[in-house]
This record gives structure tokens, C-alpha cells and sequence, in this order.
């Protein structure tokens, strides 16, 4: 299954991956930046308006801690955890992370790579579930969340 | 509307994917279906089984046959969410835009 715009594709690959590329009009220098330091992070990863991170960890070396909070602001919100595993700077980052809802969900492994593309970027982010079943939850419990919030904010389970 | 996780669940086999894809090309019966897959008419049922409770298709009695063809609200369900799915995440990455924006024009790197 796959589905495209102008700018973002998001597809299914085999039974447990999905992968998501997009392209940026910006060096991979800001692109990596914007993916691993935290106020940075914090201006752009949200999901639906009207949610924010007051909690932002984000140290990509390898062993590093990951952990990202988000609040909606009226009680609702829920976190994430993770741990870096491998960083080659500007092009390359795997981490692996699990949402808490407030049970943790199975581990989701994450690399992301930055290409120069042109005069900017292009990032392929490429999610591995443990299994098919895995995937399939995942998918399909980002539906509940997003029935709650007007807008899907399941790209949380999916994008960090 | 269909369930999704059922929906999901039902997609996470080949087998029901290839039959999907098969079912693709028009309304099938089970005899029909169970010969590309080397698998056993019962078996072809399971699989048509779940797909059916998921939602994904639809069969109707015609004598001793149940032709099945793709059931169009399932499927839409399915092209719905991912559709979802892409808007949220596009939201996000539209918005790292305006922040790779303000870094560029931040010759200070203040933003680091």
C-alpha cells in the first residue's frame, strides 16, 4: 500500500517495514540538526495543532537516551522512549523507540538517512516492527488516537 | 465503517494480499482462486474467511458457488487512513520546513 503527494510518500514495504521518504529544500546539515537537537525538535515534531513537547531528550549517540513528552494541554498526552544506536553525522541516524499508551508498545527500529538531493534534501526514513501483527497494531491503533484529535497524531508512533 | 485493526490484521498475511490483488480483477469463485495458490479449497476458505470479517470482500450464493469480490468500503477505509496517516505526518514535516527556514535566515546559528 502506498500513498503519495507533492512532497511525502508513505508505504509499506514486505510485512514490517514503512518507510517514508520526503525531501527538504535544505543542506543535511540543518535536516540532522533539526532531528537531534531538542529545541529544535520541539518546534516541529507535535503531530495535531494544539499539542506540544515540554519534554525533550534527544542525545544520538550511540547508547544516548531518547525521550519525548507531549501534552495537549488539557490533561491529555502520552511519551515516548528510545535509545541511539548509531550516528554518522549529517547522513545517518538509528535509534530504536517505543510509545507508552502507558503500556509500552513493541520496540520500533528507525533509521533515517539524509541524501543531498539537488540543492537540498532528501530523507528516507525506513520503521522495522518486530512482526506483521506489530506493524498492523501500530497502523491501526494511530486510528483511535486520531478519531480523539481531529487530526491523526499516530505520526508520533511513526516519526521519531 | 469497517474495523481497521481487523482490517490490518486480515492484510498482514500474503496469501490474503495475493488474493486481494487477484480479486482486484473482478469477482472470483473459490475453485477459481484456490489454483495459482497451491493450496487446498478449504484453506482458500479460511483466508476468504477473515478477509470477509475484516470487511475487505464481499460473497453472494449462486448455486453451489460463493463468488467473492472486493467489498469497495473496506477498502476505501484502508486508502482513508493511510491517507490520514500521510496528512498528519505531512503537518509535521511542513512545519520542519518553516523551522529549517528560520535557521537558514539565522546566520547567528542561535537556533542551535
Amino acid at each position: 500500500m502506498t500513498t503519495t503527494m507533492s512532497k511525502l510518500n508513505l508505504k509499506t514495504v514486505g510485512d514490517t517495514h514503512v518507510v517514508v521518504t520526503r525531501h527538504f529544500a535544505a543542506p543535511p546539515e540543518a535536516i540532522w540538526r533539526a532531528h537531534t537537537e531538542p529545541e529544535l525538535i520541539k518546534k516541529w515534531m507535535l503531530g495535531p495543532d494544539g499539542w506540544t513537547m515540554p519534554v525533550c531528550i534527544c542525545d544520538p549517540r550511540p547508547g544516548g537516551k531518547i525521550r519525548f513528552e507531549w501534552t495537549n494541554g488539557q490533561g491529555g498526552g502520552f511519551y515516548l522512549t528510545g535509545e541511539s544506536l548509531e550516528a554518522v553525522p549529517y547522513s545517518r541516524l538509528v535509534h530504536v523507540e517505543r510509545m507508552h499508551l502507558p503500556d509500552p508498545t513493541p520496540d520500533n527500529h528507525v533509521e533515517t538517512t539524509f541524501e543531498p538531493d539537488g540543492t537540498g534534501t532528501l530523507m528516507t526514513m525506513r520503521m522495522t516492527l518486530p512482526d506483521a501483527q506489530t506493524r498492523a497494531a501500530m497502523l491501526s491503533t494511530g486510528m483511535e488516537h486520531g478519531m480523539e484529535a481531529s487530526y491523526v497524531r499516530l505520526e508520533n508512533l511513526l516519526n521519531k | 465503517m469497517p474495523n481497521l485493526d481487523t482490517a490490518f490484521s486480515a492484510l498482514s498475511d500474503p496469501t490474503r494480499r495475493a488474493i486481494l490483488a487477484r480479486l482486484a480483477l473482478g469477482e472470483t469463485t473459490v475453485m477459481e482462486l484456490a489454483r495459482p495458490f497451491e493450496m487446498t479449497q478449504p484453506a482458500i476458505s479460511r483466508h476468504l474467511k477473515v478477509l470477509e470479517g475484516a470487511g475487505l470482500i464481499v460473497r453472494r450464493v449462486e448455486g453451489t458457488k460463493r463468488p467473492c469480490r472486493l467489498a469497495n468500503p473496506g477498502i476505501e477505509a484502508i486508502d482513508q487512513w493511510l491517507e490520514m496517516l500521510r496528512t498528519a505526518l505531512a503537518r509535521n514535516y511542513d512545519r520542519l520546513d518553516q523551522v529549517l527556514a528560520e535557521m537558514k535566515s539565522d546566520t547567528g546559528g542561535k537556533l542551535g
